[in-house]
């Protein structure tokens, strides 16, 4: 169980990013974490990483408060990261430096395997597509096998086909082991293509404002009614945490019409 | 129709390599070797008398002689010697310290305003200090060599470091190396590309204090035949050695590309080969 209690983060210019965030995922849960710029979705990220460290509160992970990179914890990141001077498959392995050679070398293969990139495996990292990359960076991940995988937009910079499919990969690959997922969007419809559970936060400093179960079948279909009728529920709720109103041409004020994307 | 295209498209940059592989050093050699050709039909259709540019054959055969008597291979070992310890010195301690003021902030600000200062001053000014503190052989030039490599793999080194991206560092992070396995397998591949230009950088300074190092009463080295030739009015000598320098200068310089070219086949970059 990933527990974050009444976590904290300002920073020392004195910006409070994240204020008494407190938060349980249970393993194997898929949760979303969506909301307007500032509001501290990555910061939390980073907490829970150990990258960073709260200046209030604490994470902690099966009883063990995480302070520092964890075995059990990994991250993906907005850009695949590959270390450009290894090759694809040494990318892979980057994080199994512990096992012998030969497992190591069946764990990357099988790990390419699944994310169809076999082929790719002596190239190097300048070779590949964006989506090649990001698909490297999910193998290179998931390869430790982490009892938690954080994802922090980790498709923001993909075109709109990559990344839906993408989105379907990922959830496949999730299905191996089921890991727990915290995942970082912007986009309300890929939120919910992922999700279990939708934490939506407002900012200055950010705050956990709704959650949102997210129960609809698997695989989902984005032209469903259901689908949309979740997708307005967490508009309407982004609305919300950010006081969000527009003045109209006509000097009306209303709630701003909800978009795909939020940031 | 892809399946057609696609093989054309994979043969014709190995053919262009092949061809590259060639083609480039002779491209390289067209310049000097059309100057030399020209000054050499000048001088023979008396455009000019050559006595104080000597002819490219009049250097030929000083070159010979000088090889014959074997004085080109001693003199030509001398420097060389002295530029390869020169080297090793001044490479050593530009590592050392470019890596600690590139990684620690405070060592960084301590130490770098007095060597940006040290850096400017002109190689020529240390030699009377050095032929004072070390003697007039073998140490002084040495020395002197190593201050003038020192600097360019010192700034290369520590700019290298500076500029590591904070994001692959993270990844480091992530997957929890620290100390040395950090250094060794993100730092040390990252500063790979600027390390190489700053040896390169520092080479060629070494090869330009070698001269100010022999000028101080060498009796071995090229430095040596260029002052020996201006003052037993011997052009040709003067010319002869400073193509030496200029062959020996190219040949070290490819050395360093060749021996750093596995480390850097990642490099992703606007110009290959």
């Amino acid at each position: 169980m990933l527990v974050l209690d009444r976590v904290g983060k300002t920073y020392p210019n004195g910006v409070r990013a994240l204020d008494g965030v407190s938060l349980e995922v249970a393993p194997g849960e898929i949760l979303v974490v969506i909301g307007g710029s500032g509001c501290g979705k990555s910061t939390m990220l980073r907490a829970i990483s150990g990258l960073d460290t709260p200046t209030q509160g604490r994470v902690v992970l099966d009883g063990a408060v995480i302070t520092a990179p964890h075995e059990k914890i990994g991250i993906i990141f907005q850009e695949p990261r590959l270390l450009p001077w290894l090759r694809v498959a040494d990318n892979v392995g980057f994080g199994l430096g512990q096992y012998p050679g030969a497992e190591r070398r069946t764990r990357v293969a099988r790990a390419l395997d699944r994310v169809g990139l076999m082929e790719k495996a002596r190239v190097w990292p300048r070779e590949l597509s964006g989506g090649q990359a990001q698909r490297v960076a999910i193998a290179r991940a998931l390869v430790p096998r982490p009892q938690v995988l954080l994802l922090d937009e980790p498709f923001s910079a993909l075109d709109a086909f990559t990344r839906a499919d993408l989105q379907d990969h990922l959830l496949d690959l999730w299905a191996d082991f089921k890991p727990t997922l915290v995942m970082v969007t912007h986009d309300v419809e890929e939120a919910i293509v992922m999700s279990d559970r939708i934490m939506v936060m407002r900012p200055r400093p950010g705050r956990v404002y709704e959650q949102i179960h997210c129960e609809l079948s698997r695989p989902r279909d984005r032209q469903s009614a259901a689908f949309d009728f979740v997708k307005r529920r967490v508009l309407a709720a982004l609305d919300r945490s950010l006081d969000r109103a527009v003045i109209t041409d006509d000097g009306e004020t209303k709630a701003a019409a909800g978009g795909g994307l939020w940031w | 129709m892809t399946t057609t295209a696609e093989p054309a498209a994979v043969e014709q940059p190995a053919s262009n390599a092949r061809l590259g592989r060639w083609a480039r050093p002779a491209l390289g050699l067209l310049l000097p070797v059309g100057v030399a050709l020209a000054w050499e039909i000048a001088v023979r259709s008396g455009w000019s008398n050559g006595r104080l540019v000597p002819p490219p054959s009049v250097i030929w055969n000083t070159f010979s002689d000088l090889a014959v008597t074997g004085d080109l291979q001693q003199h030509a070992l001398a420097t060389l010697w002295r530029v390869l310890w020169g080297f090793v010195f001044g490479v050593t301690a530009g590592t050392i310290v470019g890596a600690i003021a590139g990684y620690s902030g405070w060592t960084h600000r301590v130490v770098d305003p007095t060597l940006q200062a040290l850096r400017s001053i002109p190689s020529i000014a240390w030699v009377p200090l050095f032929i004072l503190w070390f003697g007039i052989f073998e140490a002084s030039k040495i020395i002197l060599i190593a201050v003038g490599v020192f600097f360019p793999v010192y700034l290369g080194v520590m700019g290298a470091v500076l500029s590591v991206d904070r994001k692959i560092v993270e990844v480091g992070r992530v997957f929890r190396l620290s100390g040395f396995a950090m250094v060794r397998r993100i730092l040390l591949p990252a500063v790979m590309p600027g390390y190489v230009i700053s040896l390169r950088a520092g080479l060629g300074l070494g090869w330009m204090f070698v001269v100010a190092a022999e000028f101080l009463g060498a009796s071995t080295g090229l430095g040596f035949l260029l002052i020996d030739g201006q003052q037993l009015g011997k052009p040709a000598q003067i010319v002869a050695a400073i193509v030496a320098f200029a062959i020996l200068g190219k040949l070290t310089d490819w050395l360093i590309v060749l021996v750093s070219s596995p480390f850097l086949r990642w490099e992703d970059r606007f110009a290959r080969g």
